[in-house]
């Protein structure tokens, strides 16, 4: 697993909204097939902003976008990224807009010209996969947080994407769905990158934390988690150092 | 607290991924039990204030004969139905159209106390042009009570208003609100109304519900810090600020919903499942409401041909 050709590749990237000092300055960003990567910066950092830029939703003001081999920058260009990129939003009621979850997750696939049939059978098969059989049916709206959550998940995973990109997963989950959540990524096997401001999410689902300062990306490896012992008292209060 | 977690979770980067989750898990709860507790009485809470939905679609739940129907059916029906006794014009033909529609109301199995009050957004109509049409219509008239005169034509044209509107809102109710608004958005898909129209009704619907949301939010956050609505400068301003909120809310959303749209593959065309429940009772239904089609049909030519 020692891949040459990155499957993201970003330099010099500028974004600023308008009215606003520059967001994204000199902004580089490799990912690698297999990479499995937390993000972790603080808000406003421009985490999203990133992620949008990837699929082509914003167009940065400078720099070069290379997916999957290729230099992008037309929306012609970015069609074929956002067929083979799965982006999971912050806020799941973006992404679910179909009455039944079942439409819902079967948006993708018909969206890539499967006829109802396969579109169907990918959605229960993505469904099965996520412990979400019984859901079908269910009104989106209705939904708890959490499972919609799971099922916007779901329909991102309905595309059978190369990579994910997800924007703060485990955000306002409760312990159960949280855990959950930890379980599906780990049994993934693509490649991903995944915005949290926990570390212990990310500490269980990635192998490799980059962080954001000042518009600019850090991606050395010394950025690790790490344990040390240590003893004092009331040393069972959550604390810091 | 997030630099405890920092580190708690390398300890927890034991090989055997599934128990550390659980343990894990179990440690999150007993390490903050004070901010869970919190979080569930806000919780709590919030579904406690939180007022019945704008709108709901009692009727939709059920598992009548007409809820068997394949929505298709229902919608070309119901339109049939209304437009026939929308046009017609004696009595007899309106009376038979109302006993129809109160037939399909029995067979949906619907509350019968329930369709009242559905219909009672008519009756409020119906009162003023009973109040107003007898005195203003011209014609012979019916009774005079002194110097008032109720005409006998205005009184049979409130008769007849009386029992167009209470009939298709009947027909209304028991065919249409019994099917639940994505099977009617796929009906009405499948029956080649173009799609932007279709998923325009749909994403109303699906969205009213999140904007209402935010209105709750907003409204909410003005309580708590006191506002009271009175008739003041400070109160319309307030109300003003809200609705341009949710307004600015809304086009924000619709364009984050777009952008989730554009990533998964959307290019302007609208694919819909169409019907998926499995609809057993259509022949039964297609002949009885063909019968009441024709029946109000021909009584109606029956009418007009011998008055």
């Amino acid at each position: 697993m020692e891949p040459k050709q990155p499957i993201i590749n970003l330099e010099g990237i500028y974004y600023s909204y308008p009215g606003t000092p520059p967001i994204l300055k000199d902004l580089g960003l490799t990912i690698f097939k297999g990479n499995r990567i937390g993000l972790v910066a603080p808000n406003g950092s421009g985490k999203t902003t990133l992620f949008h830029i990837i699929m082509g939703l914003l167009k940065p003001s400078a720099g070069r976008v290379n997916i999957l081999g290729k230099d992008r920058q037309t929306e012609q260009d970015f069609k074929d990224v956002r067929r083979r990129i799965g982006l999971l939003f912050q806020d799941a009621d973006d992404q679910l807009f179909s009455p039944t979850v079942l439409e819902d997750v079967a948006f993708g696939p018909l969206n890539l010209g499967k006829s109802k049939e396969e579109a169907i059978a990918t959605s229960r098969k993505t469904l099965e996969f996520l412990g979400l059989d019984d859901f079908e049916d269910r009104i989106t709206y209705k939904l708890s947080g959490g499972e919609k959550r799971l099922v916007s998940l779901a329909t991102v995973l309905a595309m059978e994407p190369e990579v994910l990109l997800l924007d703060e997963p485990g955000n306002a989950l409760d312990s159960g769905m949280r855990s959950r959540l930890i379980d599906v990524l780990n049994h993934l096997s693509i490649t991903f990158m995944l915005i949290s401001h926990e570390f212990d999410f990310i500490a269980e689902t990635t192998e490799r934390i980059f962080s954001m300062e000042h518009g600019k990306l850090f991606q050395d490896d010394e950025v690790h988690v790490h344990t040390h012992r240590h003893s004092h008292r009331v040393g069972r209060q959550p604390h810091e150092h | 607290m997030v630099r405890e977690r920092n580190h708690r979770a390398p300890e927890a980067k034991a090989p055997n991924h599934r128990g550390r989750k659980n343990d894990d898990g179990r440690q999150t709860c007993n390490s903050q039990p004070a901010t869970r507790n919190l979080a569930q009485k806000t919780k709590h809470k919030t579904l406690n204030t939180k007022p019945n939905p704008m709108i709901t679609e009692p009727f939709t739940v059920g598992n009548s004969f007409v809820h068997r129907v394949d929505p298709r059916l229902k919608l070309v029906f119901a339109v049939m139905l209304s437009c026939i006794v929308a046009v017609a014009d004696s009595l007899s033909t309106l009376f038979a159209g109302l006993a129809i529609a109160l037939l399909l109301i029995v067979l949906a199995r619907l509350d019968g106390w329930a369709v009242l009050k559905r219909l009672a957004v008519v009756f409020g109509f119906m009162a003023f042009i009973w109040v107003v049409l007898p005195l203003t219509y011209p014609g012979v008239p019916l009774v005079e009570v002194g110097p008032l005169q109720l005409s006998r034509p205005g009184v049979l044209l409130c008769l007849k208003i009386t029992l167009k509107s209470i009939t298709i809102l009947s027909i209304l109710i028991a065919l249409v609100a019994t099917t639940t608004l994505s099977a009617i958005g796929n009906a009405l898909h499948s029956l080649g109304v173009p799609g932007k129209l279709v998923y325009l009704l749909v994403m109303t619907y699906r969205y009213i519900f999140v904007i209402e949301n935010e209105y709750q939010r907003l409204i909410r956050a003005a309580r708590i810090r006191g506002f009271q609505p009175g008739t003041n400068i400070h109160s319309y301003k307030t109300v003003a600020f809200l609705t341009g909120m949710i307004f600015i809310r809304a086009s924000a959303r619709a364009e984050n919903v777009y952008r989730a749209m554009l990533c998964r593959g959307f290019n302007g065309e609208f694919h819909t499942l169409g019907p998926v429940a499995p609809y057993t009772r259509n022949k039964a239904f297609t002949v009885l409401t063909s019968a009441a089609f024709i029946i109000i049909l021909g009584l109606e030519i029956w009418n007009q041909s011998s008055p």
